[in-house]
């Protein structure tokens, strides 16, 4: 790879960094193999940087990296279990919507409810209300129809409210 | 009822990109099927508990450290592979120098020469095996990205 590609694949990874570390994040649930596996797939993609067409999203290319190594560590099934959300504010949260829970526990719950979600209803969740991408960009991102990221979206949604409510009941 | 249409409208409302005529007609819906009613309640509930979180944030040091490890890792990779082919070439330069001093050998007896001479046929031939064994296996297997 010449000195300019080198340039712009650097640049193009300090661009994307914080979604691809925030994506593998909301993926595996764990800093570490969030860590390892965003690099990993950047280090994938420096080694085929010369098919990557320029005019391209880089972060879409990437991703398809970076899905494939997290699906391969998730049937390894080796991820340590720890914790990776926090509250948006600092004060706990006095009336739960679901349910009266404080903040801790809620933050518990719905860590557990998402790590037993599939993998494709945890990646619509996480790009959608954790990394904030729009419906447009998550369809280009996953290569589906608009639609279906709005109905995939909504059941995802529905199947962590299903899972938190057993929780509760558990 | 069209339950594909009611979901659209949702994810719309939910995204705030909803119009006056598809609001109304969501009302509709929400007006007329206690079931949908319920689903959008539980949708509302769930969507307010998300946004209460978020991925937990890194510091500004471990950003700048970030990019100074794919760059280590990827200049250590070419380190790698050129520690790999140097040694691979100064091995076998010594193997192939070690073989033919061992053929040389006047006082080594013949048997032990064919014995030793089988033996390093039998590991090349064994490694040719599994490397070529290995390769088709990677060539064939259309579900390669993905480890069992």
């Amino acid at each position: 790879m010449d000195a300019d590609s080198k340039n712009i694949f650097e640049a193009l990874v300090k661009a994307i960094m914080k979604r691809a570390y925030y994506t593998a994040l909301g993926l595996m649930g764990c800093h570490d193999m969030a860590m390892e596996l965003s690099q990993e797939a950047f280090l994938r993609a420096y080694k085929h940087f010369d098919r990557f067409d320029q005019s391209k999203n880089f972060f879409t290319w990437y991703y398809k990296f970076l899905k494939n190594l997290c699906l391969n560590a998730i049937q390894d099934k080796k991820n340590k279990k720890e914790s990776f959300l926090e509250s948006v504010s600092q004060e706990s949260l006095s009336v739960d919507p679901v349910v009266a829970f404080d903040g801790s526990e809620l933050k518990f719950m719905l860590e557990d409810s998402l790590m037993k979600l599939s993998i494709d209803d945890r990646e619509i969740i996480t790009l959608r209300e954790f990394e904030g991408m729009n419906y447009k960009e998550i369809a280009d991102l996953l290569s589906v129809p608009i639609g279906t990221v709005m109905s995939r979206l909504y059941f995802a949604r529905k199947k962590l409210s299903d899972m938190m409510k057993s929780l509760v009941k558990n | 009822m069209n339950k594909d249409r009611f979901y659209l409208l949702c994810e719309k409302f939910f995204a705030d990109d909803i119009s006056q005529d598809e609001k109304v007609e969501l009302d509709g819906y929400l007006k007329n099927y206690s079931v949908l009613n319920e689903e959008f309640i539980e949708q509302k509930r769930i969507k307010e508990v998300l946004s209460e979180m978020k991925l937990k944030n890194r510091s500004g040091e471990f950003w700048d450290g970030y990019w100074t490890s794919i760059y280590n890792k990827i200049e250590r990779g070419f380190a790698w592979v050129a520690i790999s082919v140097g040694a691979i070439i100064l091995l076998g330069f010594a193997a192939y120098q070690a073989i033919e001093n061992f053929l040389a050998d006047t006082a080594t007896p013949q048997f032990i020469k064919f014995g030793i001479t089988a033996l390093v046929i039998g590991i090349l031939i064994l490694a040719v095996s599994i490397l070529r064994e290995k390769a088709v296996a990677y060539k064939k297997d259309k579900y390669k990205e993905i480890k069992r």
